[in-house]
């Protein structure tokens, strides 16, 4: 990538783009974070039933939070990279 | 077992395929010179996106995968086998978060290992030794635990059943090329080798799942054994008046130990030195979080070989020695050069990150421990060579814990290695966001956690293992069953906090010196780029003692 189109900011020892978008990060926090709560909250999932093909909850359940946190992953890629570089005009 | 012709040729074909890629990496995106750290142990820095995604997901595709997490379904079920499954969930997020941090300040202060970093975020080479050996430490069983994934599938395959020196000998040239390649080629030969690996795992893994279920009647039915043999299992268990060994669900006695282990597993996972090796060979800093968009791909066949452990009950494969479950079903149901191709894939996967690990702990002795203590005046030149040798006394190591430790339930020689590599939690993560610990601190709570694992570790014991049997303990104050990794990292943070808070308020001056800029931490950011300013040689502040 050229680095003679990029801009130096200086940062003040913030995340310098918390600053710029709370929401942003607040939102990414929450894709983030939301796995953690869905598979270390054991109990919740636990279970044999509702079962899939003969497979026991427990099991298939967590192999769907593999690829709803690789869609939140995506979504936070989105936000905190993707977009910002579009806002200040840089190639994707 | 018996010889198995077939497979043992397939297998010998496709290992020297990989041993000669291995030879021939060193000529791959060829430097200059090879006799820089940066190039020897780090490849460059140069690798994007694609080798990355290899790279990183080598550090989960490991002997740990086909061999401990199989074995632990099929021995231990649901809480000692499928938690690897929220673990290696987990763990990308973390990665998301943490590690375009560590690479941007690596990438600034020319960081080759954690224990660099935090040598200079702190100013205390001291506080970098401790890490630095932890990560050696810990790398040792994990590095064993590759060794005993080929020992698997050479036994399955009919070696190693006589004595003495040939028993092992299959092990020892299998070791002895693996050393020799990674001597000469560096980072560059397990990353090419990352190729040749993954494609004949996922080879295997796709053929396992689709093909082996259809021979045993769907997974409908597999299920419907596992539940029938975990009923056969606590029958037994209640005649004997024991708790049963093996669980279909976690149940309110293991939600904890569950839960902990995947949390404590996940967290563990990047302060390694050899997945941190990973994360700096990327040429950007950006590479990393679009990789973890990809990199569950790697978790989902993780979970599909766990549920390998499960076709081996089902397909009534019967053995004592757990890790020889997935290569006994392959033995069993696929035909014979099949097998074989499945073999070679353990093994050459067990080697991959056998050799990123090896040159990861080199990388740390080198670094923090020869240069910082010993040679301050070393020359790129000479850590590499330095490197070279130690990488080569680190597979000894590993050596001495094969035949140290009881190997049957492999998983836990991965367990016993998180346990003291999240000791270096606080001054690697947290260090990444604040320097509000103490250094001293850092080093009192190390110790703490550090000798509260190792102790509570030790004591772990079956009838049959008297020390080192597992990774969960109860966890104090709590009466349930824990990863005896978290418990020791809430006493580090604890004891750290007390520290600091005491030194801060009475010794003010002996907070130490920060080398790095909060600005470091965001270099090469998109949109708000410090441009990036790549050192070589080492940091300002880690002369800076005690």
């Amino acid at each position: 990538m050229d680095d003679g189109e990029r801009v130096r900011v200086t940062t003040d020892g913030r995340p310098p783009r918390m600053a710029e978008a709370p929401v942003v990060y607040i939102i990414s926090a929450i894709l983030l974070g939301s796995a953690f709560v869905a598979l270390l909250w054991v109990p919740s999932y636990a279970k044999l039933t509702p079962d899939f093909e003969g497979i026991p909850f427990f099991y298939w359940y967590s192999l769907a939070w593999l690829f709803i946190n690789a869609i939140c992953q995506g979504i936070a890629y989105l936000l905190l990279v993707v977009m910002p570089r579009r806002r200040r005009g840089l190639r994707p | 077992m018996k010889f198995d012709g077939v497979a043992f040729a397939i297998f010998v074909i496709l290992f020297v395929f990989v041993t000669v890629v291995g030879f021939a990496a060193v000529r791959w995106r060829r430097a200059e010179r090879l006799n820089s750290l940066d190039q020897w142990g780090l490849g460059g820095r140069s690798f994007g996106g694609f080798v990355t995604w290899f790279l990183l997901g080598g550090d989960l595709y490991t002997a740990y995968t086909f061999i401990a997490v199989p074995g632990a379904m099929y021995a231990l079920g649901a809480v000692s086998g499928w938690f690897a499954v929220a673990y290696t969930i987990l763990v990308w997020p973390i990665v998301f978060i943490l590690m375009p941090r560590l690479w941007s300040v690596s990438h600034k202060h020319g960081f080759v290992t954690p224990a660099d970093f935090v040598t200079a975020r702190f100013g205390s080479r001291y506080l970098g030794l401790a890490i630095a050996a932890t990560g050696i430490l810990a790398l040792m069983p994990y590095i064993a635990l590759q060794l005993v994934g080929i020992q698997s599938v050479l036994q399955v395959m009919g070696l190693g059943s006589g004595t003495g020196l040939v028993q092992d000998l299959p092990l020892i040239i299998a070791f002895v090329l693996l050393a020799a390649f990674t001597y000469t080629s560096g980072l560059r030969a397990p990353a090419l080798i990352a190729f040749v690996k993954d494609t004949l795992i996922y080879i295997v893994v796709i053929a396992a799942v689709v093909y082996i279920p259809i021979k045993l009647g769907g997974y409908d039915k597999i299920f419907a054994a596992v539940a029938g043999h975990a009923k056969t299992v606590a029958a037994a268990a209640a005649a004997k008046h024991t708790a049963p060994t093996f669980a279909l669900l976690p149940s309110a006695k293991s939600y904890w130990a569950y839960a902990t282990l995947a949390l404590g597993s996940a967290m563990a996972l990047f302060m390694y030195p050899h997945a941190v090796t990973g994360v700096l060979a990327s040429k950007r800093r950006e590479t990393i979080r679009r990789n973890t968009v990809f990199l569950p791909l790697y978790s989902l066949m993780l979970a599909f070989i766990a549920l390998l452990g499960f076709m081996a009950i089902a397909a009534g494969i019967h053995t004592t020695n757990s890790r020889l479950a997935a290569p006994l079903l392959f033995q069993q149901m696929f035909p014979s050069w099949f097998a074989g191709v499945a073999f070679a894939a353990v093994a050459i996967g067990a080697l991959v990150p056998a050799g990123i690990m090896s040159i990861a702990a080199a990388n740390l002795f080198t670094r923090n421990i020869y240069r910082d203590f010993f040679r301050p005046a070393a020359s790129p030149a000479e850590e590499a060579q330095v490197s070279r040798l130690a990488s080569l006394v680190v597979k000894f190591g590993a050596l001495a814990f094969v035949l140290g430790i009881n190997t049957q339930n492999a998983i836990n020689l991965q367990l016993l290695g998180g346990i003291w590599i999240l000791q270096t939690f606080p001054a690697v993560a947290i260090g990444l966001y604040t320097r509000w610990m103490h250094r001293w601190g850092l080093i009192l709570g190390w110790l703490a956690g550090m000798t509260y694992g190792t102790v509570t570790a030790y004591g772990v014991s079956t009838p049959t293992v008297a020390h080192f049997a597992g990774s969960t303990a109860p966890i104090p104050g709590l009466g349930q069953a824990g990863y005896i990794a978290l418990t020791a990292l809430v006493l580090n943070l604890g004891v750290g906090v007390v520290v600091t808070a005491v030194l801060r308020a009475v010794a003010r001056r002996t907070v130490g010196v920060d080398a790095t800029q909060p600005d470091d931490y965001v270099v090469d950011l998109p949109g708000t780029t410090v441009a990036p300013t790549f050192e070589l040689a080492g940091t300002e502040g880690r002369r800076q003692t005690i």
